[in-house]
């Protein structure tokens, strides 16, 4: 199966991560990202520029409607996702929980939708 | 027993077994549930007629196996994959009779799927008491004080959640079933104490739930042989449940530890529950809070009364409680204990320092067990006032009453 890893974290705590710190979890992120795409298990994943660099967008009546920022304001935003391949749930979770975000932020574990 | 009344009891006790075979054989927990129900109306239509079959377990499972077998041919027409039909072939195949612990691993691998954690707890206990246990869906919506629809819903979603989702039909692997089977005992615990005391209602026991949660007690020690937190949860659930029979008046009412008559307690299960609690003492590693709970509750069934009841071990045993799991609640335990060892006042100082703490905001016993400390020490109009708060924080009726008999004896 496939399953989304949606990586939420607060961005207010983030942007006061100092350098060092900034560069350990990155290092952290590379070690990760290495060893899933060596297990086979990775098939995508990204970084996102924060949330003030969102647009959200709506077509209503046609027309095309557009605001500044993301769809909902909470406590923690989505931050990056990884596209795995994963036996089941239980060897999803084993990967999201070992994803350097989950030590303070959350993962949000999701399925993929399989169209027969 | 008539016909009819035999064949709903086997149904009851071999839903569960049925059910977590076929899981196996086809792989889906929606097919294999409409499968069984396929399977029972074909037994209510045949066995009242002619011989009940051997083996009912085997005849139903092996009738349900083609009625999913049908199902899926019937997909396959319209769906027209080969795949469907490989799968049939496999079906075929897997079949035969299965040995006794192939049995045992798919009952243990049904209890895991339904108590996994990635589904809601609540959702948990309806999953388990559906499936495992076999109550009709009906009867699960009764235990939850919900509507059948809305109950039906739920079990729905859960189902199409493991199957969507991807949650695995299977036993945790050696690291992970620590965590997992403590998971599930947490669920059993759960369906044992709403049938101990309920949370609203007009009755103060459910004796059914109490017996599915012993029942599944009892398999989980069967299935996985020698873990202290099991022996533990068992024995504790016996000894609870022993008491049963003092715990109510014939009109309903609430009858109090302190004044039940203790020659109404199921000795034999006691007797078996002591055992339990000494089996799960002695298994080697650091002490499990459900026997040690199972060891204060066998203290309390050994006493020949109230007062001649072992006080210091009993708070002794909560210390130790505190220490391995403390929670606001074992506090609040601890403190009743002590004030059977070093009164009422000292008690009370302990019960205040947790309502300070604001841990327990909500939880109905706490001004519970302050009335009852304040009656004691004769501070009457404040054991009023408590004993209004508790009867405002319950739901439960027989509750209410006691409280009212409290504050009628309390006068004023």
């Amino acid at each position: 199966m496939q399953y989304l890893l949606l990586i939420y974290r607060n961005e207010a705590e983030l942007s006061k991560m100092t350098a060092t710190n900034r560069e350990k979890m990155s290092a952290e992120y590379g070690a990760f990202t290495q060893s899933i795409i060596q297990s086979g298990n990775f098939k995508a994943g990204d970084g996102l520029q924060p949330t003030t660099t969102a647009t959200t967008v709506r077509v209503r009546d046609g027309k095309i409607l557009t605001t500044d920022g993301p769809f909902a304001e909470t406590r923690e935003q989505l931050g990056g996702y990884y596209l795995v391949e994963a036996r089941d749930l239980d060897a999803a979770i084993a990967m999201a929980a070992r994803i350097p975000g989950a030590r303070e932020g959350s993962i949000e574990v999701r399925p993929i939708m399989i169209y027969k | 027993m008539t016909p009819s009344a035999e064949i709903d009891r086997i149904f009851r006790d071999e839903a569960g077994r049925a059910l977590a075979t076929l899981i196996r054989l086809v792989g889906d927990f929606d097919l294999a549930e409409e499968a069984l129900q396929d399977a029972f109306a074909v037994a209510l239509a045949r066995w009242p007629a002619c011989e009940m079959p051997d083996n009912p377990r085997a005849w139903l499972v092996n009738v349900a196996r083609n009625k999913a077998i049908d199902r899926i041919r019937r997909q396959a027409t319209f769906r027209g994959k080969q795949q469907q039909l490989v799968h049939e072939l496999e079906l075929d195949a897997r079949a035969d009779d299965d040995p006794p612990a192939m049995l045992d691993d798919d009952m243990l691998r049904l209890i895991f799927t339904c108590c996994h954690p990635a589904l809601a707890a609540e959702v948990q206990v309806a999953l388990t008491l559906r499936t495992v246990c076999g109550l009709s869906t009906a009867q699960v919506a009764r235990a939850f004080l919900v509507g059948e629809e809305a109950m039906a819903q739920r079990l729905v979603r859960a189902r199409q959640k493991i199957r969507l989702a991807g949650i695995p039909y299977e036993v945790p692997e050696r690291d992970a079933l620590e965590p997992r089977l403590n998971g599930a005992l947490a669920v059993i615990y759960l369906v044992f104490t709403e049938g101990y005391v309920a949370t609203s209602g007009a009755d103060l026991m459910r004796p059914d739930l109490a017996v599915e949660a012993i029942r599944l007690g009892r398999l989980l020690d069967r299935l996985i042989p020698g873990r202290a937190e099991i022996k533990g949860l068992l024995a504790l659930m016996l000894l609870h449940d022993a008491r049963r029979a003092g715990r109510e008046t014939g009109a309903g009412d609430i009858v109090l530890l302190e004044e039940q008559d203790r020659a109404l307690w199921d000795r034999a299960q006691i007797e078996e529950g002591l055992g339990l609690v000494e089996a799960a003492l002695r298994v080697p590693g650091r002490p499990q809070p459900y026997a040690v709970q199972a060891a204060i509750a066998a203290l309390h069934a050994r006493a020949p009364g109230w007062a001649q009841t072992d006080w210091p071990q009993i708070a002794g045993l909560y210390e130790v409680l505190l220490r391995i799991s403390p929670s606001p609640v074992i506090e609040l335990n601890h403190a009743a204990a002590v004030s059977m060892v070093d009164g009422p006042a000292r008690a009370l100082d302990l019960v205040n320092a947790i309502a300070a703490r604001g841990g327990l905001d909500g939880y109905e016993l706490l001004p519970a067990v302050r009335a009852d400390l304040l009656r004691r020490l004769g501070r009457t109009q404040e054991a009023r006032q408590a004993y209004v708060a508790a009867t405002a924080a319950t739901q439960l009726e027989p509750l209410r009453r006691l409280y009212a008999r409290r504050l009628a004896e309390l006068g004023v």
